[in-house]
């Protein structure tokens, strides 16, 4: 029988030289005559395990990682492809502990099948959900998402049945579902690797939406950092076209439902979603008002659900599994699960999906087991740019909306940067405004000019010139910002700036002149 | 791209491209993107074909190309080399990865090698922040950038 081989095709498996492997394992495969296979899947997100290799034995799927090209020769002098054991050998897959702790709802095919094969999808539970949509009312559906306690896995945290109840209510010729893929805080990347290792379960999801709201065109909306991601969406989008999933009949139905992927331009503002829509529209990527809301006038002013990839790409298995099942997992007002992004300076980064409630500590010490470097964490950002620096004394906050609010955090769309004891928050605060002045759309005052004000602020804080009143300046501009401007990105740039300010006050001292010292 | 191609060629292949795409709903990014595709970058001469074919001001086109990064006023290098410096990327050094790199190519970010070898971008993520720093050569990725890397890729984009 074949051996089949997995090798990741996910960006940040090449970014370490999964392309190499694969090719090294082809040719050894040729060389050696041998009756196998290579299948290119997504990632299992274990990222200091890349190029993570699986083979598929009897007692289940076997991995070895890190490879490396020239470890590949010896994997088969090994005997690899009957599991056998190697230095590299992590035993079956499904036990390595980082993976068998997760609870893998919205990611239980991600890492596990070929992206882009149909059938793999529908073996492993694809489309169940659609079907079950089809033969169901929108109202129906919509009770259901409702139900499920879903809420808006991009940041905002609103409740996902919501917004799709106000679009199927709007009245309109033409209703929209638009993916907002435009996943552009530092450490976040489930929706990059959704969509390269799974893009079936984000086509069923928006085809989902469309029958639920009443809209027959879906756009996903993809960065143009992402070129992996366009590629495999739009490959995706044209078999699931070819085989009826999406078209002027769903799956046979009478409902009719077109995707087209778009590609964003390098404007981090676009992840707002009034600001996408324009710039979905062509125009500059400026923030809109609120209201009128996007679910009433969204794309060319008309009714549209705008959600984040992961909200979508959750909708197939709560419609499968029902709603009470995914509710039953989480905390509080924090339903279901999450997928949870460590990176930075961490030891153990990856995708880890579980139910919303693990504490901070946990994920950082135990789950990603601290620092890459192996100094102390002295501090965490939670949520991207727009999120706040957590020091080790908060770590016993519940990962859960609510509870972040109330300590002045976010958990935005689940990234987690783990700095070492090398940081310097002053710095950190003075990027993040940095960065607010790169990205502003240039609408609002206080985030147009603010920004660049608070960088000179904080620049004259390092520099020791009257740090008090500067420090208290920076304080009052950050309180500008946060109540005078429309979207998050003036908004919450002062979360990153204040926790620094207030969790690590030793960084905004001055320095101490030691020459005049000594 | 090719800088050499006459007046009327230009205008033919821009109005090839419009015409292709001005169906879609909201065409203008699309548009953009495939004529940075054919030249390289977004030539000035091509904001009026667009704004006429789409019936917008060139103010609105102009306004439009200048707002995102993306989009080029001027031909890049035969390389084009991002570095990530957003902060999952600082939290493992790519400060000093940036700082080699402009003393490597002997350039600051936004610019081009005056061999024309390559142009040094930076990049708010790639969505590699579990295998930082990351950096994108041409369209190809890199995790965990060290000198050693950069080295590497330096002598390739010279090459």
């Amino acid at each position: 029988m074949t051996v089949t081989i997995f090798v990741p095709r996910d960006a940040a498996a090449l970014a370490l030289g999964a392309e190499k492997v694969a090719k090294a394992i082809t040719q050894e495969i040729a060389a050696r005559g041998l009756d196998a296979k290579v299948v290119r899947n997504g990632s299992r997100g274990m990222f200091w395990l890349e190029p993570l290799v699986e083979v598929r034995t009897d007692q289940g799927r076997v991995a070895y990682g890190p490879v490396k090209a020239d470890d590949v020769a010896g994997l088969f002098d090994a005997g690899f492809l009957t599991g056998s054991g190697h230095a590299l050998c992590l035993g079956l897959t499904k036990e390595i502990p980082f993976l068998r702790q997760q609870t893998r709802l919205t990611f239980s095919r991600c890492g596990v099948i070929d992206p882009l094969s149909l059938e793999d999808y529908r073996h492993y539970q694809g489309l169940k959900g659609l079907e079950k949509a089809i033969s169901m009312a929108q109202a129906e559906i919509v009770r259901e998402v409702t139900d499920s306690g879903l809420r808006g896995r991009g940041g905002a945290g609103f409740p996902t049945g919501i917004k799709w109840k106000t679009v199927m209510e709007a009245a309109g010729p033409q209703k929209y579902i638009v993916c907002n893929a435009d996943e552009g805080d530092s450490a976040t990347f489930a929706d990059r690797m959704i969509m390269e290792g799974d893009p079936f379960v984000l086509i069923e999801g928006m085809a989902i939406a469309g029958i639920a709201t009443g809209a027959t065109k879906g756009y996903v909306y993809i960065r143009s950092e992402y070129p992996h991601a366009i590629a495999t969406m739009t490959e995706a989008v044209e078999i699931a076209r070819a085989a009826g999933i999406l078209g002027s009949s769903v799956l046979g139905s009478a409902h009719a439902f077109h995707i087209e992927i778009r590609s964003g331009a390098g404007a981090y503002v676009c992840g707002e979603e009034t600001s996408l829509l324009n710039s979905l529209e062509g125009k500059r990527g400026i923030v809109r008002a609120k209201p009128p809301l996007p679910a009433l006038q969204g794309f060319l002013g008309r009714p549209t659900v705008v959600n984040n990839v992961i909200s979508l790409a959750s909708v197939p298995v709560i419609m499968d599994r029902g709603a009470a099942f995914y509710r039953d997992f989480g905390v509080g007002r924090s339903r279901g699960t999450i997928p949870i992004q460590i990176a930075g300076n961490v030891k153990y980064g990856g995708l880890y999906e579980t139910a919303f409630g693990l504490s901070l500590g946990e994920i950082v010490d135990h789950i990603g087991g601290g620092t890459a470097t192996g100094r102390p964490v002295k501090a965490v950002q939670v949520g991207g740019p727009l999120g706040a620096y957590f020091p080790r004394a908060l770590f016993d906050t519940p990962f859960d909306y609510e509870a972040f609010a109330a300590r002045d955090g976010l958990i935005g769309h689940a990234g987690i940067t783990v700095f070492d004891d090398s940081a310097d928050m002053l710095k950190q605060a003075r990027f993040a405004m940095e960065f607010c002045a790169i990205e502003s759309c240039g609408k609002c005052t206080p985030c147009r000019i603010g920004s660049t004000r608070g960088v000179e602020t904080a620049d004259k804080i390092a520099q020791g010139i009257e740090p008090e009143k500067n420090k208290a300046l920076l304080a009052d501009l950050c309180n500008t910002m946060k109540f005078g401007s429309l979207c998050a990105l003036g908004g919450f740039t002062p979360y990153p700036v204040m926790s620094a300010m207030n969790h690590f006050p030793e960084d905004f001292a001055p320095t101490p002149l030691i020459e005049a010292a000594e | 791209m090719n800088m050499r191609i006459s007046a009327g060629e230009f205008t033919e292949r821009s109005l090839q491209i419009i015409k292709d795409l001005k169906h879609l709903e909201g065409p203008m990014l699309p548009i953009l993107h495939a004529i940075q595709a054919e030249f390289g970058y977004v030539p000035d001469e091509v904001k009026p074909i667009i704004a006429g074919e789409l019936n917008l001001s060139r103010a609105e086109v102009h306004g439009v190309v200048t707002f995102y990064h993306e989009f080029r006023d001027h031909p890049a290098g035969r390389h084009v080399l991002k570095l990530c410096r957003a902060e999952a990327c600082q939290s493992m050094g790519s400060d000093r990865i940036a700082d080699r790199a402009r003393q490597l190519l002997g350039i600051d970010f936004h610019q081009t090698t005056p061999d024309g070898a390559v142009t040094l971008e930076a990049v708010y993520c790639l969505g590699l922040c579990a295998c930082a720093p990351a950096a994108m050569l041409d369209g190809e990725v890199y995790g965990r950038v060290d000198e050693h890397c950069l080295s590497e890729i330096v002598a390739e984009v010279r090459r």
